[in-house]
Order: C-alpha cells, then sequence, then structure tokens
C-alpha cells in the first residue's frame, strides 16, 4: 500500500491503496461513489466512466496512480445543489429503463456537449457509439442528447430539479 | 477511509424503532419516513438498510392483511408494500398510480416497496409481463378495500354514514359540510387495520370493496414520470452493488477452463502470499477465492492455479456445426408420469402459441378460445410455475396431409435461430450476511422470493432463517430470476462465517449466462391456385433440454458445479407461433433436443426476455412472407386476407385486435401495396420494407422494419420502425411506449447481432466484441409507436391492462428479415443479419 492523493468532485482525498488498483475500485468501495459501476472492467461498455481533464475516461482500466487531474463523476456533475442541463434532459426524457448504464451514457453526453455543444445526429451517434446500454435506451438517450443541447441554448432551465440526495 | 457503513440518520431511526419491535407485526415495517416524493431513494435505503434490522426469523408477511400492504402514517402519506420487483419498466410507478386512485390519496404523498422478503408479501417478484396484468389486481383491491375501511372509521368519528361521505386526497368529509373532515393519517396512523381479507391465493385476495371503473381513474392514465429516474440520473440510488456491510469481504469465481471439466488440483500458494488473500473455498468443482478488497479478489482468481480434466468426448457441437447437429439429434422422450400430474399453483394463465403452453387447463381454454386444436401438454415442473413445457404431440387443424396433396404449389424453408445470450449490462452480484446464525441476501433477483426458497433449501437452512432483499440492478429479462452470485455468495459466507460480496466478472457473465434455446424450425406451405395459404406445417425444435428454472437449489450453477444431479433434467420447450389467420389445415409440433452434455456447461438454457417466443416468431412470420411472395401477393394485404377469411372471433377479440394492430401500423408507415421484393435494386444502398405480427399473452403487436442495406459492406441499418401495439388499458403511456421502443431496439438486436459462439468445449464470445450488441450507431433515425389500445368491446367498462414488457421484441426478427428480404430479393433464413452473412448471401445470388 502507499498513500495516494485523488481529488474527486472538489474534494481532496490521500488514500492507502496499491497505485496499480483500478481507479473504479477506489471510487466506489473507498470513497463510496455509486455512480461510476463495473459493467466489464475491460473498457467496453462504459459503466464506469468519469470526467478527468475534460475527457470520459475508463475508470475500471485506469490505475489510481495515473489519474492525474481532478476526477468528477456523476455525483460531481450537479452544481449548487441544481443538477446540470444534462442530467435534467434525462429526467424530462425519461431515458433510462433499468439505468444501470446511465453513468456511462451521461458522462459520455456531458464530455461530448462540453466539446461541441451543437452536435448533428451523426456526431451524437459516433461520441456514444462505445457505450452501451443492454436495455437499448439509445434511442431515448439520443432523444435527451437534443433536449439538452436546446436547453442549454436557452439557459439553464429554470424549473431545474433540486438534487435529490 | 471513509467509512462506508453509516446510514443516513432517518434510515437509522427507522431500524432502532425496529429493533424495539414498535409498530412490529407480521414482519411489517410499519414506521413513517417522514420525506416524500423521492420513492426510489427512499425505498432503496429502506430496503438496503435492512441489514442492521431485525435478527430473524424471518415469517412471510401475512398477505391476508391489510396491514401487508399498505401503512399510513400520521403525516398523512402512505407506504405500499408490494410483492414484485420493477427490473426497469417504470412498474413500481404504475403500482404507485393504481393504488394511489384505489386509495384515495394524492399520488405524491406515497411511496412504494418491493420485493424483500421479509416485508413485502410474495407475490413472486416480477416475470412474464404479469406486473399489470395480474400483480396489479390484488394491489388494487387491498388498497380498496382499505379505503372502505377508512370511510366506515370516518363514518364512526364524524357521526355520519359513509354515504355521505366523500374523500380527496385521504381527507375525508361530509359532501354537505366540507368542514367536517378527518384525514386518513388521524384515524390509523400508529394502529393497524386489522381487518382480513379472504382468498385463497394471493392473485384472489380481496376485501369486500370494488375496485374503481377505468374512467374513475385519475393518476391511472397519466404519463407520471418514473419515481426511480431521478435518483438514477444524479447518482444517489443505491444499487445492490452498492451495499457494503461491516467485515464484508469479496469472493471471485475460478470457473473451469472448459465445459464439464473435473478439477484435480488447486495450488494455494500461487496465491498465499497475495495482499489480503483470505481463502480459497471449493467443493466439487466449484472454485472460488476470497480477499480482504475487490481488487485483490480479481486478482487472486486470476493468478490460482488449478488443474482440470477434459471430459472424454465433447460436450457439445461448434456453433458452427449447431445445426446439422440438431437436424440429427433425436428429439427428448418426455416421461410418462409428468404427463399425469396437475399444473403447478400460480401458473399464469397461457394462450395457445405463447411461447409455450403452462399447462393443460390454459391450453384447453386457449385452443376453446383460437379455434386451433391444442392437445393436453405436460404441466410444468412443480417448482418452477413459469417454466414451459414441450408440446408432445403434433396441434393440429383441419386435414393438412389433404390439403398438401391437392395443393397447386408447396413451398418449404427451414429457418435457424443461434443461441442467443442475457449477457447482463453487469455480471451477476450479491451480498451474502451471514450473522446471527441467519443469511440476508442483497441482490436485484426479479423473483427474489422464489431464491429465498431456494437458497435456504441450497444450504439446508429453514425458510425463515433467510431474507432477499431486492433492490436495483441492471436489467432483469429472465437472468436475474437464474441468480447464480446470490448462491454462491450465500454458501461462500457460511463457510468463512463474513459477509460476502460475490461479482461475476465480464468474460464469465457472457461466456456462462444462462442462454436463450437455439432453434430449428421447418415450414412448409400450400397455395392453391388463387394464392392462397390453404395449408400449413410448422415443425419447431429447441436446443433446450436442461431448462434452468428459477433459483432452483438444485440446477443453479453452483449446484451443479458441486455435483448436484436432478433425476430428470428439465425439458425445456419449443414453443409455436401465436397468430389468429385463418389457415384452414394446419399442423404444429415442437420438439426439445439435448446437447450430449447437460451438466456443467455454458450452454445451459434459461428464460430469455419473452422466453422462446422470438425465434417461433421470426421463423413463422417469415413464412408468412414467403408465402405472400410465392403468391406474388402484397405481404401486409395476404395477412389482413387470412384475418378476415373467418367472421369467427373469440371473447378477447383477438381477430380483431389482430386486423387493428396490422392496419394501424401500415397507417402509420405510409404503407403502400406491392409484393415483395422491391424491384428496384440498383443503388449501392438497397432499401426494402417489412411487417410481422404476433400475440405475446393477450397483447398483440404489429411492426414495420425499412432497412437500408450497403451492397459493398452487408451493412444492415433499420432506418425506420414502427409499432402498433395493443396491450389493453395503459396505466403510464410514456413509460409504456418508452418500453415499447426499447424492447423493440432489443428485437433488433438480436436481429442483426446478437449470436453465442462456441467451439466443441467452451463459449469463445465472451466480450462486447466477440458477442455483439446493438449499439447508439445502429439506432434507427425514426421510431412511430402507435397504442391500439380501444375496447373491442362496447359492452364492457373496463378494459383491463395487459402485459407489455416483452412483446414488441417478438415480432421484430422477423419484420426485419422480411425488410432485408424485401431489399435484396434473397430470403436469409439464419439471424443474425450479420453483415458478414448478408454479404455473403449477396454475392451468392449476384446481388
Amino acid at each position: 500500500m502507499s498513500k495516494i492523493e485523488l481529488k474527486v468532485n472538489g474534494r481532496l482525498h490521500t488514500l492507502d491503496v496499491e497505485p496499480d488498483t483500478p481507479l473504479l475500485y477506489v471510487l466506489r468501495n473507498d470513497l463510496d461513489l455509486r455512480g461510476p459501476r463495473f459493467g466489464c472492467g475491460l473498457g467496453q461498455c462504459g459503466a464506469c466512466k468519469v470526467i478527468i481533464n475534460g475527457a470520459a475516461v475508463f475508470s475500471c482500466i485506469t490505475p489510481v496512480s495515473s489519474a492525474k487531474g481532478e476526477v468528477t463523476t456523476l455525483e460531481g456533475l450537479s452544481q449548487n445543489g441544481r443538477l446540470d442541463p444534462v442530467q435534467q434532459a434525462w429526467i424530462e426524457e425519461q431515458a433510462p429503463q433499468c439505468g444501470f448504464c446511465q453513468n456511462g451514457q451521461i458522462i459520455t453526453a456531458k464530455v461530448l456537449l462540453n466539446k461541441n455543444p451543437h452536435p448533428t445526429d451523426a456526431q451524437i451517434r459516433e461520441a456514444m457509439n462505445g457505450t452501451l446500454c443492454r436495455c437499448m435506451s439509445y434511442f431515448r438517450v439520443q432523444s435527451a442528447i437534443k433536449r439538452a443541447v436546446k436547453n442549454m441554448a436557452g439557459g439553464a432551465p429554470k424549473d431545474a430539479r433540486e438534487v435529490v440526495a | 477511509m471513509i467509512s462506508s457503513n453509516r446510514l443516513p440518520k432517518q434510515i437509522e431511526d427507522i431500524l432502532v424503532m425496529h429493533r424495539r419491535g414498535f409498530l412490529k407485526s407480521a414482519g411489517l415495517l410499519a414506521v413513517s419516513f417522514g420525506v416524500f416524493g423521492s420513492g426510489a431513494l427512499e425505498r432503496a435505503e429502506a430496503q438496503s438498510s435492512a441489514a442492521a434490522g431485525p435478527h430473524g426469523p424471518y415469517r412471510d408477511p401475512d398477505y391476508h392483511q391489510i396491514d401487508s400492504w399498505i401503512v399510513i402514517h400520521e403525516d398523512n402519506t402512505a407506504t405500499f408494500y408490494v410483492g414484485t420487483t420493477d427490473p426497469g419498466q417504470g412498474t413500481g410507478t404504475c403500482f404507485r398510480q393504481l393504488m394511489s386512485d384505489e386509495l384515495d390519496i394524492a399520488f405524491d404523498k406515497t411511496t412504494c416497496i418491493m420485493g424483500s422478503t421479509d416485508i413485502t408479501v410474495d407475490q413472486v417478484g416480477s416475470g412474464g409481463s404479469s406486473a399489470l396484468e395480474r400483480n396489479s389486481w390484488p394491489m388494487r383491491r387491498v388498497a380498496a378495500e382499505a379505503r372502505r375501511v377508512l370511510l366506515e372509521m370516518g363514518s364512526q368519528r364524524l357521526g355520519v354514514p359513509a354515504a355521505q361521505l366523500t374523500v380527496t386526497d385521504a381527507v375525508i368529509s361530509v359532501k354537505d359540510d366540507p368542514s367536517r373532515r378527518v384525514t386518513y393519517g388521524e384515524l390509523i396512523a400508529g394502529k393497524k387495520f386489522n381487518v382480513s381479507l379472504t382468498g385463497n391465493n394471493i392473485n384472489r385476495i380481496t376485501g369486500q370493496a370494488k375496485t374503481k371503473s377505468n374512467p374513475e381513474l385519475k393518476y391511472a392514465g397519466q404519463s407520471l414520470q418514473r419515481d426511480d429516474i431521478p435518483p438514477k440520473v444524479d447518482g444517489s440510488l443505491k444499487w445492490a452493488v452498492d451495499v457494503k456491510l461491516p467485515g464484508m469481504v469479496h469472493a471471485r469465481n475460478v470457473k473451469p477452463p472448459f465445459a464439464c471439466a473435473k478439477l484435480t488440483g488447486i495450488d494455494e500458494s500461487s496465491v498465499k502470499g497475495l495482499p489480503g488473500f483470505i481463502k480459497v473455498v471449493h467443493k466439487g468443482n466449484y472454485v472460488a477465492v476470497v480477499c480482504e478488497r475487490e481488487e485483490q479478489a480479481i486478482r487472486a482468481a486470476r493468478q490460482l492455479k488449478t488443474t482440470w480434466t477434459k471430459p472424454a468426448t465433447s460436450p457439445f457441437p461448434s456453433s458452427e456445426d449447431l445445426f446439422s447437429y440438431m437436424r440429427a439429434a433425436a428429439p427428448v422422450e418426455m416421461p410418462p408420469s409428468a404427463a399425469e400430474s396437475e399444473p403447478a399453483p400460480g401458473s399464469r394463465p397461457a394462450v395457445e402459441g405463447d411461447a409455450g403452453l403452462r399447462n393443460q387447463g390454459s391450453a384447453r381454454a386457449a385452443s376453446a378460445d383460437s379455434g386451433i386444436h391444442v392437445p393436453p401438454s405436460r404441466p410444468p415442473a412443480a417448482r418452477n410455475p413459469d417454466m414451459r413445457a414441450p408440446v408432445s404431440g403434433p396441434v393440429v387443424v383441419g386435414d393438412p396431409d389433404g390439403a398438401f396433396s391437392g395443393a397447386a404449389k408447396i413451398i418449404e424453408a427451414e429457418y435457424e435461430i443461434p443461441f442467443q445470450g442475457h449477457t447482463a449490462f453487469a455480471g451477476a452480484h450479491a451480498l451474502a450476511d451471514p450473522s446471527n446464525g441467519q443469511m440476508t441476501v442483497y441482490t436485484n433477483d426479479m423473483k427474489s422470493y422464489g431464491m429465498r426458497r431456494g437458497i435456504a433449501d441450497f444450504l439446508g437452512m429453514p425458510h425463515d432463517s433467510v431474507r432477499v432483499i431486492w433492490m436495483m440492478g441492471p436489467q432483469g429479462f429472465g437472468r436475474s430470476a437464474a441468480e447464480d452470485a446470490a448462491f454462491e455468495a450465500a454458501w461462500i459466507a457460511r463457510e468463512i462465517s463474513r459477509p460476502v460480496r460475490m461479482q461475476w466478472m465480464r468474460e464469465e457473465e457472457t461466456a456462462w449466462d444462462t442462454k436463450g434455446p437455439a432453434f430449428l424450425v421447418k415450414l412448409r406451405g400450400a397455395l392453391d391456385g388463387a394464392g392462397n395459404l390453404i395449408a400449413y406445417d410448422f415443425h419447431a425444435r429447441s436446443c433446450d433440454h436442461n431448462h434452468v428454472g428459477y433459483n432452483e437449489p438444485d440446477t443453479v450453477l453452483i449446484a451443479q458445479l458441486m455435483g448436484s444431479r436432478r433425476a430428470t433434467p428439465a425439458a425445456g420447450s419449443a414453443a409455436m407461433p401465436s397468430d389468429m389467420y385463418a389457415i384452414p389445415n394446419r399442423k404444429m409440433v415442437g420438439e426439445v433436443v439435448g446437447l450430449p452434455m447437460l451438466w456443467e456447461t455454458p450452454l445451459r438454457t434459461g428464460n430469455l426476455r419473452d422466453p422462446n417466443g422470438p425465434q417461433p416468431t421470426f421463423a413463422a412470420e417469415s413464412f408468412i412472407d414467403e408465402a405472400a411472395a410465392a403468391a406474388k401477393a402484397d405481404p401486409l394485404e395476404f395477412r389482413l386476407k387470412m384475418l378476415k377469411a373467418d367472421a369467427h372471433d373469440d371473447s378477447g377479440f383477438r381477430r380483431a385486435r389482430s386486423i387493428a394492430v396490422l392496419e394501424a401500423a401500415a397507417k402509420a408507415y405510409g404503407w403502400e401495396s406491392r409484393p415483395s421484393p422491391n424491384p428496384i435494386r440498383n443503388e449501392r444502398i438497397l432499401t426494402g420494407r417489412g411487417i410481422a405480427y404476433t400475440f405475446r399473452g393477450n397483447t398483440v403487436v404489429a411492426e414495420i422494419a425499412e432497412v437500408e442495406i450497403d451492397r459493398q459492406t452487408g451493412h444492415v441499418w433499420a432506418k425506420r420502425l414502427v409499432c402498433a401495439h395493443d396491450c389493453g388499458f395503459v396505466v403510464n403511456p410514456a413509460s409504456l411506449r418508452h418500453t415499447i421502443e426499447c424492447g423493440m431496439l432489443h428485437g433488433l438486436s438480436r436481429a442483426i447481432c446478437e449470436e453465442v459462439q462456441f467451439d466443441t468445449r467452451n463459449v469463445t464470445s465472451r466480450d462486447w466484441f466477440s458477442y455483439q450488441t446493438l449499439r447508439h450507431i445502429d439506432v434507427p433515425e425514426r421510431i412511430d409507436i402507435v397504442l391500439v389500445n380501444g375496447d373491442p368491446n362496447p359492452e364492457r367498462p373496463d378494459l383491463p391492462p395487459y402485459g407489455a414488457g416483452e412483446a414488441s421484441l417478438k415480432p421484430m426478427l422477423a419484420a426485419i428479415g422480411n425488410a432485408v428480404y424485401d431489399a435484396t430479393g434473397i430470403r436469409i433464413r439464419r439471424i443474425p443479419f450479420r453483415r458478414e452473412r448478408v454479404l455473403a448471401a449477396l454475392k451468392t445470388a449476384s446481388v
């Protein structure tokens, strides 16, 4: 074990874990976060995604020691107690079925829209293609992304829902 | 390290009350949560927090008591306790809508707790699309009875006859003097109803009150937002994977390196020095490692050295040789004793062709309804009420042999449907806590009640020493009702006397989960000189021997690996198509074949969403299209003609409803009449449209697919999909539409992507590259869904809801196949329509 410093959602943590421990298990088991989840452990499905330096990263194949820069998880997307417009669009569109994959869907969509606030349908499909859903909520997820684009173009919706937790 | 075991104060307070036995009765968690409006979060917390709850025994809540179903709190809010689970279709919200309506309480003042065996009544859990069609009825009747009892109490309190009272939002008031009022909370909070219900099983449970008619329902019928979605979107939901207990450890399996392998040695020294290593546990051919931390267990499982011997012969043919094997194999003989036993209690009513016949009684009833003669069939296995029975004898209508001998034209075809996987988005997982000599299991098992009995029997514990707490998890679709991980976690937990979390890895889940069986379907059709389909011969053969049931202690994988052998493996089923075509002469046969080795293999079969429905429907509805093409008829008109040929209809208006969905789908699509294939086939991109229709249970669906096929790559893109869907009364239209939409895409995935591949000893498709699934890029440009849910019987005021969790998947495979034919002029009789298969077919046909 060795001391590792990790900044997650605005808070700095000092952890006593092996440096090669996948970031996912540190986030879930040491920091008790529920957003990133284990789906494949192979970087194939996206359930574990987090944002590091503006990029959507597979935390299941990222050693904790190599996570340089602040980690933002699903829990960290909300600002000042208000959901992110992407999350808000997800609720308005009622996007999930079981919802287990939606961490990856939302994180990937957030990174896409940060880089490209007005993606075409083709760009949405391309950017989202590595993020899987076995309930097949894809059509609804794509609709939610388009709704988020509209919501953000009009500024944050006034009736943004308060964070439940 | 941050403590992960602390529960929110609100929940701890509940537990303190619970431990004191305060308000405790019949295993009832009768406490007020205080905060409402975030039902799912609260529900999950309440369920997960039961960890520190009472120490057993965990007696079944008595479903004859209103108190087991409904608790009303001081603040005039209500909690509903129901015995089902919601794997992600929003049924939990639908239950709240219906029960709020019957109780006359505001929807947002209610919450619903589901599927935890010690605090909710046993309604089996979820499955078979029965949530609204069957399970919601006892909930409604109990809520209606609670309202009646509260009105009586209000009458006494206010000194006014109940007939002169009215209820709005859980406030009873005098009709002529609304200032005289009393709330439900004032009448009952802190007390019990103590009212017994009648009915000899949970589905018949009732009080004296009548349920409301559809026009009286206020919340049911509205597209209320699902209560589970906000916590799923903001990260606050506590899933089954999130439960943590003091002292818990992590386990990972070490699977045999090939099917039917025998363990000959374990070299523990290969892992003993690893950090966090606790123990290797094993029995028979079952092996697992236990470590303090999750990543340590993963590493140890990979590093443990084990030796195994191969079986003398191959346990199965390779996926390439599967269909020739199935063609040559002898069908499974059914034991004569099985045909004589009675249907299992609780087996759900089945109709002809609904993924097999579930019991004799309903098969007979269905045959009377559909006009098709259905022979007695084997009833389901006693412990497995949803298990399909294979059809032993042929279903015969008219004189098929005679009709074939006089036909103007005979067409023949053979369809191949490979094994397809559940491949749940995350591997099987569970946490088992052996504290106090009891066993508490946290799981996403959709049938938590059966799991509780299964685990108790597997461990040899009394049933009331075990409780299963259902929490949300990755999808349902049948895999999470044959939940291996929970049995493994419970067994290891008892071995090492610590709470154990088990999680299957991706490769393990994709290779070793239960599979939807492969089908081989031979069809013959006879056309007369006018192009009418006058005879039809359907012969299905499924590779479904040893179809594992729901959480059975002797068929779950750990039991198999430990050497358990049931004397007679489940025979599985080969289902029949479910249509209302007036084909005057029919013969339909279903047979099951087995693989050379049935036990300890990754090709064990199980119930996969709409079990054994999509396979025969793909064959049957593709073949109807072949008949239409042979008659040079438009495929829609060909179907409608067969539906309109016979004026007779059954009590469920199945014929009229078939016509209605086909016409609605055609209208929504803008269907233009012409025979297939599409005469325009010159461009690089070939375009085609296909239609298919089927019943699933009482729900009827017609779907149209429009595809584009790239002739250079073979890639099939479903550009547009249309569904016309009739599932009776609609409780939540938005949730229904989303469920239909996702079901359609699941059908598309099975049509163009999914195929289990294996050599003669192992499943070789083991991750998301080798086992393909639908992706964002495959999604149609446009999806239209038409809810055709009018009641065809104007005399009946109360159209009931029918199941909708699976139906829209069922005809999609054939709709895609028919569209591929329309586009290319080539009938590809094997799914999935992957690009290499399509390209090869195009080349062979020089298209």
